[in-house]
Parts: structure tokens; sequence; C-alpha cells
């Protein structure tokens, strides 16, 4: 009686759950055209790209996907809002009421773990052996992305997390070179000091949530080293360590420097504090570059390096695609798969978007100044994930951590911090 | 029998469509959400989940930023109902004083009522920064304009839980002040006139009119205010979303927990917690609907 009652339930919320996302996707599947293809065809990719250069580059894939994939009609199905905050709910939805689409944008890594524990994506080693992609990508970011042996995504791109952005003429007030960045957190934290005594009341710009999260991941990526700093999301570093807690009251002094409307505002605010000369730097993923291209900042106004003491170490994060389990038109989202990891598809996508392709393979020539420089770094350096844009933390764990570090904005208190960032590693 | 199916009959066809979406969408989807809160479904794995019975409950309740999330929420909810009452009131006797142009001020104290919340929060959200100084924004640029500087403040970005939600509760209270207004405005147009003349000849002064005439007759009118204030600022979501963001600490209340909670998928403490906001809505409303009842009935 129970079960049918429940079962019942289920099938009405279900139906409920569709049509309201029936109605979000059809308010934003603008760009699919209208039913040149006979329906089954349809290869509809999730993803919140849903303007500026994101969807300049998901564009530059489609067309790619027009004449490799000819049998089928992209359909796009994007959700908009900042890092998926909001696509994530519509696709946590859609795939709790057994509708997934063809094929959904994930974060590569441990974001996946979700998706992956819930049974809703499917191994895709076996076509990365197809599409010859086990040689195309370097083989450590492979391993940043294979759980227990399986691959469960095709990443379409690369950015990097630990840059420091820096703005030249503010920095000389302070008589500091900013070509040359500081070889650890102490030598940046006696840089800001000096910006501090010259007048700048808020040398390194800072903004809420996940930019705070980079921050400490910056500091610790420094004070620890790569491999320990792998260690702290692997379960190998432990988080109670005294390097821990040394890297955080760094972060702590890192945070006097700041502005103190840190929690109001947001990333590109951040960035205009720097660009007009009120801070000196900010720490921020490289989606900067490309920013600062479209609000046409001139190329000497500002210059950047890997965050203090991270030099040879290249945090990356990465958008990839999934294959979800019992998915519509699994041939026609294998295809959208081939043509997101093919050297076209990820030179069309990046040179819009403003990453660098995941494809050791592409010609740097192709790409802008900034992404030339990080094209190199991505062949020599060290690879470690990047938490906050969820290659190494699964969705709860970076709520949790975010949950922490705004209550340490306020309140100071490293032994607490620490504490609660060591508890949001065993969630799940 | 066929003559009694005729009497009660239409009136049953005609309720049936509430009864069964009322039923389905909010009482079935209560005892599901209930249901759900007693198992382990912890991701959103489908197939059967264990029952742990009151398990989450008990984590939650052991838990900081639970309880951190109530105690924000007690504390908004009375700096939003004394807020907006005190407000609502003061603006209502103001108009009921008799002004001139008295239809184009109640448009006015009732305008922010038709801004939804969200985008009143995104707005409030600027408005709400924390720079000071020659930095200043918003409204300390305001103050600072206006040579106030000793009000330029922090907002909800430090100080402590009162000070923090109060700052959350001021754009509830600018938004549903005029609403409340209207209420009393309404109440106070329903004394008969014959009452206050009354109270005038017998020699009551102004304040004594007002106290013992006709505030004691606002009193049903402050009541269901008071219900329709408090269980809106419990639900309180959009608006503390818009302007903090999600995991803000400083300012969670059960409501963004719960969405947070919801978005990893950990659906057995989602729904705990908002059977646990039920619980605590149920605690203000239930009481009313039964004075409500009672009065009607004795009617």
């Amino acid at each position: 009686m129970r079960g049918g009652l429940s079962k019942t339930l289920a099938v009405l919320g279900a139906a409920g759950l569709l049509a309201v996302s029936a109605c979000g996707n059809s308010d934003d599947g603008g760009s699919g055209g209208s039913g040149d293809a006979s329906a089954t065809k349809d290869v509809t990719v999730f993803t919140w790209w849903a303007d500026g250069g994101e969807k300049a580059g998901l564009d530059g894939l489609v067309s790619v996907f027009k004449t490799d994939c000819k049998d089928y009609k992209f359909v796009n199905s994007a959700v908009a809002g900042g890092a998926g905050s909001n696509a994530k709910q519509v696709l946590a939805n859609d795939l709790q009421a057994g509708k997934p689409p063809a094929t959904f944008q994930a974060h590569a890594g441990a974001e996946l773990r979700d998706y992956i524990n819930a049974g809703q994506v499917d191994d895709v080693s076996s076509l990365y052996k197809e599409f010859g992609l086990d040689k195309a990508f370097p083989q450590n970011l492979i391993d940043n992305l294979t759980v227990d042996g399986k691959i469960y995504s095709i990443p379409a791109n690369v950015h990097r997390a630990n840059v420091v952005w820096a703005n030249p003429t503010v920095l000389k007030k302070a008589s500091l070179d900013a070509t040359k960045a500081p070889t650890t957190v102490d030598a940046w934290i006696a840089d800001l000091g000096k910006l501090k005594a010259a007048g700048v009341k808020a040398p390194l710009a800072l903004s809420k949530g996940f930019a705070q999260e980079m921050l400490v991941e910056a500091v610790l990526l420094a004070d620890l080293g790569p491999d320990a700093f792998k260690g702290l999301w692997d379960g190998k570093t432990d988080w109670a360590g005294a390097n821990v807690t040394a890297a955080l009251n760094k972060y702590k002094t890192l945070l006097s420097y700041s502005n103190v409307d840190r929690e109001a505002i947001d990333w590109p605010d951040a960035l205009q504090y720097v660009n007009k000369g009120q801070a000196g730097y900010t720490l921020m993923g490289d989606w900067v570059a490309a920013q600062q291209v479209a609000d046409k900042v001139a190329d000497t106004a500002y210059t950047y390096w890997p965050a203090p003491g991270t030099a040879g170490t290249f945090q990356f994060l990465s958008d990839s695609f999934t294959l979800p389990t019992n998915g519509q038109d699994p041939d026609g989202a294998k295809c959208w798969l081939k043509t997101v990891g093919s050297a076209e598809g990820q030179k069309a996508f990046n040179t819009k978007k403003g990453s660098i392709p995941a494809r050791s393979d592409a010609v740097p020539a192709d790409y802008p100044k900034y992404q030339q420089s990080a094209m190199a770094d991505w062949k020599s350096n060290k690879i470690v994930p990047s938490c906050a844009h969820g290659a190494a933390c699964t969705l709860g764990q970076n709520n949790d951590i975010l949950s922490a570090l705004s209550q340490f904005s306020g309140s100071q208190d490293v032994g607490k911090l620490q504490k609660a960032l060591g508890a949001a590693m065993k969630t799940s | 029998m066929h003559g009694r199916i005729r009497t009660w009959g239409p009136g049953a066809l005609v309720l049936l469509p509430t009864v069964l979406l009322l039923g389905y969408f909010v009482y079935g989807l209560i005892a599901w959400s209930f249901n759900t809160s007693l198992t382990n479904r912890h991701t959103a794995r489908k197939g059967p989940a264990n029952y742990v019975g009151f398990e989450n409950y008990a984590h939650l309740f052991g838990e900081d930023r639970f309880l951190n999330s109530l105690k924000n929420l007690g504390v908004l909810t009375v700096a939003f109902i004394v807020g907006t009452l005190i407000f609502g009131l003061l603006w209502a006797l103001l108009l009921e004083k008799g002004v001139t142009g008295e239809g184009i001020f109640r448009s006015i104290f009732l305008f922010p009522m038709a801004i939804s919340m969200i985008a009143s929060g995104v707005v409030w959200g600027w408005l709400l920064n924390p720079s000071t100084g020659d930095d200043a924004r918003g409204l300390n640029r305001l103050f600072s304009i206006l040579h106030l500087n000793f009000l330029e403040n922090p907002w909800w970005t430090a100080g402590s839980r009162w000070t923090t939600m109060a700052s959350i509760a001021l754009p509830a209270v600018w938004q549903l002040s005029g609403y409340i207004m209207a209420l009393f405005l309404a109440g106070f147009r329903g004394i008969p006139p014959e009452l206050r003349e009354a109270a005038r000849v017998d020699g009551a002064s102004e304040f004594k009119l007002y106290r013992y005439v006709l505030f004691p007759q606002l009193s049903p009118i402050a009541l269901s205010a008071l219900i329709i204030l408090g269980h809106m600022s419990l639900k309180l979501f959009d608006l503390i979303y818009a302007i903090t963001g999600p995991n803000q600490f400083r300012t969670e209340v059960p409501s963004i927990y719960m969405w947070n909670t919801l978005l990893r998928s950990d659906q057995a403490k989602a729904a705990a917690i908002a059977i646990v906001l039920l619980a605590v809505v149920a605690v203000l409303v239930i009481p009313y609907v039964a004075y409500t009842v009672r009065q009607e009935s004795d009617e």
C-alpha cells in the first residue's frame, strides 16, 4: 500500500517537475533552429553558457558539430547563472525525473562524483580510445579525471585558477617591480604592507564566495607544495597539521589587506578595483584575460603571474561533457563528445571563450597572448586540481567550505576555520 | 437517499478539485517530505532507502550551521515584524489624520510591494555596500553626502547577529510597511465616526481617543498583520539570497540552508530542514487559525 502510494506520488511529482523544466528549456532554447530534422535526431546539450565569451565559445563548438555530425540537430538547453548555480538545480530536477539531456556540462573531476554516486553518468573511457583522446590529452590531466579507473567526461577546455592580476601603476607607488612575482606568500605579504604604507588602503582586491576559496587554495598550494596540496583533497594530507595552520594564518593576514566590502562584491568588481588603481592585486582564474580583452583594457595596464609561491604549478579546472545514463540518443551525444574532444572543436571553442584547449597538440599561434603563455605552462608545469571549481571537491564539500570561509571572513577564528575545512572534506 | 445527494452533491462537486489539488500538492507532499526526512536518502541515487527514524533531526540540532540559521531566523523575524508594524502604523496614523494628496502618498507607500523580492534584493545588495569613508557606496555614500557620517556602517557584513539580521530586515521592512499601512488605514476607516464624536463630546484628549477608543478596535487587524508578517519572515528566501548570495554563514536562514542542502542532493536532510521550518510556521499559524475559527463560530 505504501509502495503504491509513493509510486503514484513520484509519478505525479515527476510530471510536475517535467512541466516546469520544459517551460524553462523552451525559454532558452533559441538558437537550435526550427524543425528541419526529425525529432529523434535532436541532441539536447545542457550548459550554463548563456552569454558573453562562453556563449560565443559554445556557438563555435556548434558550428563544428554541424559539419561533423550532419545527421544530428543541436538543441541548445542553456540555463544562465554564475558558475552554473541555477543550471545545476534545473539539471538535478531533470536527472531526478529520469529525463536527462543528451549530454550536460559539468566541471571535470571530483564534482562528477555526485553524478557518479547517483548512477546518472556513464563511463566514457572507451570513447577516449575510440577518439584517440588518451593520447591527445596530457597524461596528468587524465590521471586527475580518473575515478576508480574510469573516466566520466570529456573536457572541452582548461582554465588556470592560481593567477594574480596586478596593476603596475599602483605597484610603482611602493617601487615594486610588477613584472616579477613575489617568490613566497610571506614576500607577497611584505609587498602588500609596503603598498599600504604608500597609501593604498586595500591593496588586495577580494570578492565574495569562491574568490576567497581560491585565495585560500593558492596560499595552501604555495605553503604545502603541489603534492601535499593534492593530498588535502584525496585524504593523504592531514587538515589538522601545523603547516595548514600556518597557511591559514597567512590567509588571515592577507584578508587584513583586502577591501572591507569583500562580502558584497563579485570578482568583476574586484577586477575593476585593480583596473581603476584602487588596489594593486587580485587573485582570480584566467577567465580574467578574456574579460580584460572584452573591456578593452590595454595590455600594458595590467600584468599577471602565478600566485606567489606557486610558480611551476598549474592549478586547473575544466568544463567537460558527460554521457548521461539512459540518455535519449546516445549516438548523437557521442558525436557531440567527439566534436568536443576534437582538435577543431577545441580550437573553435577556446579561442572564443578565452580558455586553453585540453589537448596538447594545439597550435599556440592560433590563440591570444595570455593563452599562449598558459599553454606553455600547461605543457611544462605540475598539474593540481582546484576545489573551488569542482576539480578537487564535490558540490557538498564546496558548499561547506564556502560557508566556513564566509564565517571566517567575519570571525577571523583560524582554529575554527581549520576544523570546519577538515570536517567539510569528510562529507561527500 | 436520492434527495440527500441533491443537497450536498453539487457543493461537493465544486469543492472536489480544490480538495484534490490541496490534498496532493500540499498535504500529500508534506507527507512525502516527512517520509523522506526519516530515511537515509543522502544522494540522488534511486531505489529504496532505509528508515533511520529521527536521526536526521538529531544531526540537525547538533549542528552549528543549522542552529546558527535558526537563531538568525529568530532575530530576523523580530526585527522585521517590529520594524514593519511601527512604520506601517506610523504611516497609517499620518494618513488617517488627513493630508492633502492622500492618494499619492498611499500609492508611494504601497509601491514597494509591487516589486518582486528578488529584484529589490539585487538593488538593496548594492545599497547596503559596507565600504565607508571615501570609498563609500550605496546608502553609506548617501550618509556621507548628507554629512551624517556617523550613520555609515558595515551593514550585514560585520558586527553582531542583531545588526546583521536587522540590516537584512531593512529591505523587507521597506517592502511590506506599505501593506501594513493599508491594513491599519482600512481599520481606522472602518471605525464609525460616531465613536470619535462621542469620545470628543465626553472630553477625551486626542491621545486618550487613540489609546482607549481607536487602538483597541484595531487589535484584530494587528493580530492578522502579525501572522502575515511572521509567516512571510519565516519563509523569506529570495531577498536574502539576492543580497548575500548562497553559503553566507552570517545571514543564512533555514530556507537557504535547505536549498543548499538540496543542491548537493542530500534529500533526507533537506526534507528534515523543511519539516522543521513547517513546524515553526505551524506554531505561529495554528493558534491563529484556531482563534479565528472560534471567533467565527461565536458569531
